[in-house]
């Protein structure tokens, strides 16, 4: 999406053009907004938080001698009479996903100044995510019913509970939080702001439909860290 | 800016490529789910379970998130630091298999 030419510097793929971008005595990501910047290593920083997450999980689990509750079992629902393993969590990747989908295209009807697309679609991306936020709190609800705590659980080894809560909870966060900014860019893209450059609330950068992106980085890397925790956690 | 300094020129993609990413994501969810679904077991089960979330994890970031046509000094920026997170999932491994034997060892031997 970083191609905008800058004094002669022409986008150049591989590495022959990061030798020129970084070679060249001037700002190295050439044509990238600095909140693009800015929001990529905000989310690599991220990356390592729930990386030592589910590294500590990793090491919990396979450092104790009782056994790890089978999470088949612990998070199948019971519908229409037979057990259906994992159900719910199956469901909350497929919103999640769907979420991500609607969310790429916004960014796409974004850059084509297309408002009311994306707007919509901005909208459905935050319906899915609460619709994700709210199944997490009946999956959270249902596990305390049946006894899972931070220190103890029915079902085998008593740190599945924290690690369950934890990186869970730092998940549903992360999806909270993108919600509530997906509202507001909804409102923000209905409103024009991006049309007219109206100015945010911290920053005197005009509003542009590169915010549209940068919040979409943000939604599909929660995306993509639900993608870890469904096979880590879930499903190993 | 002035003119001469930046021209804009925005880049949209064809709306097929998203199409094609999302159908595939739904696909590999899927398969991810059967895995569990067929309940595979052992090397099997967890190289499946890899595969299908590198596969998503990757269209994710290449098209999705537009990695892909991104220019290679910001990718580079971003992939390499990954590489220490797969040296501390090295060094944790050897930490549990560690502590994992211990607590074998003194059940069995006794303190």
């Amino acid at each position: 999406m970083s191609d905008i030419k800058i004094e002669g510097y022409e986008f150049k793929p591989g590495f022959k053009g990061m030798a020129k971008d970084t070679g060249s005595d001037q700002t190295m990501f050439k044509g990238v907004h600095w909140g693009k910047a800015m929001m990529w290593i905000f989310l690599l920083s991220d990356t390592f938080i729930f990386s030592c997450f589910l590294i500590s999980y990793m090491k919990g689990r396979g450092s104790t001698i009782i056994d790890w509750p089978n999470p088949s079992e612990v998070f199948g629902l019971h519908v229409f009479g037979v057990d259906v393993p994992l159900l719910l969590i199956a469901i909350m990747t497929f919103v999640l996903i769907t979420s991500s989908g609607t969310m790429a295209l916004a960014v796409k009807y974004g850059y084509e100044k297309n408002k009311k697309m994306c707007g919509w679609l901005i909208l459905a991306t935050a319906i899915g995510g609460l619709t994700f936020v709210g199944m997490q709190a009946f999956e959270w609800g249902k596990l305390i019913h049946e006894g899972v705590r931070p220190w103890e659980n029915p079902f085998g080894a008593p740190q599945f509970g924290s690690f369950f809560f934890m990186i869970t909870g730092f998940h549903g966060t992360h999806v909270s939080i993108g919600v509530i900014f997906l509202f507001i860019y909804a409102y923000k893209t209905f409103a024009g702001h991006y049309d007219e450059g109206k100015r945010g609330w911290f920053t005197t950068m005009k509003g542009d439909y590169v915010e549209i992106e940068i919040l979409g980085l943000y939604w599909h890397f929660v995306d993509l860290v639900w993608v870890f925790i469904f096979a880590f956690f879930y499903l190993w | 800016m002035d003119k001469t300094k930046k021209q804009e020129q925005t880049s949209t993609h064809k709306i097929g490529i998203y199409l094609w990413i999302w159908g595939l994501l739904f696909v590999l969810s899927f398969f991810s789910y059967m895995v569990d679904w067929y309940q595979f077991q052992g090397m099997l089960r967890w190289s499946l379970i890899l595969f299908f979330m590198f596969l998503k994890a990757g269209l994710i970031m290449a098209f999705f998130m537009h990695l892909y046509w991104e220019r290679y000094a910001l990718v580079n920026v971003l992939l390499w630091p990954m590489t220490a997170i797969a040296c501390f999932i090295f060094l944790m491994v050897a930490e549990f298999e560690y502590t994992v034997f211990t607590r074998f060892f003194y059940f069995v031997v006794g303190g």
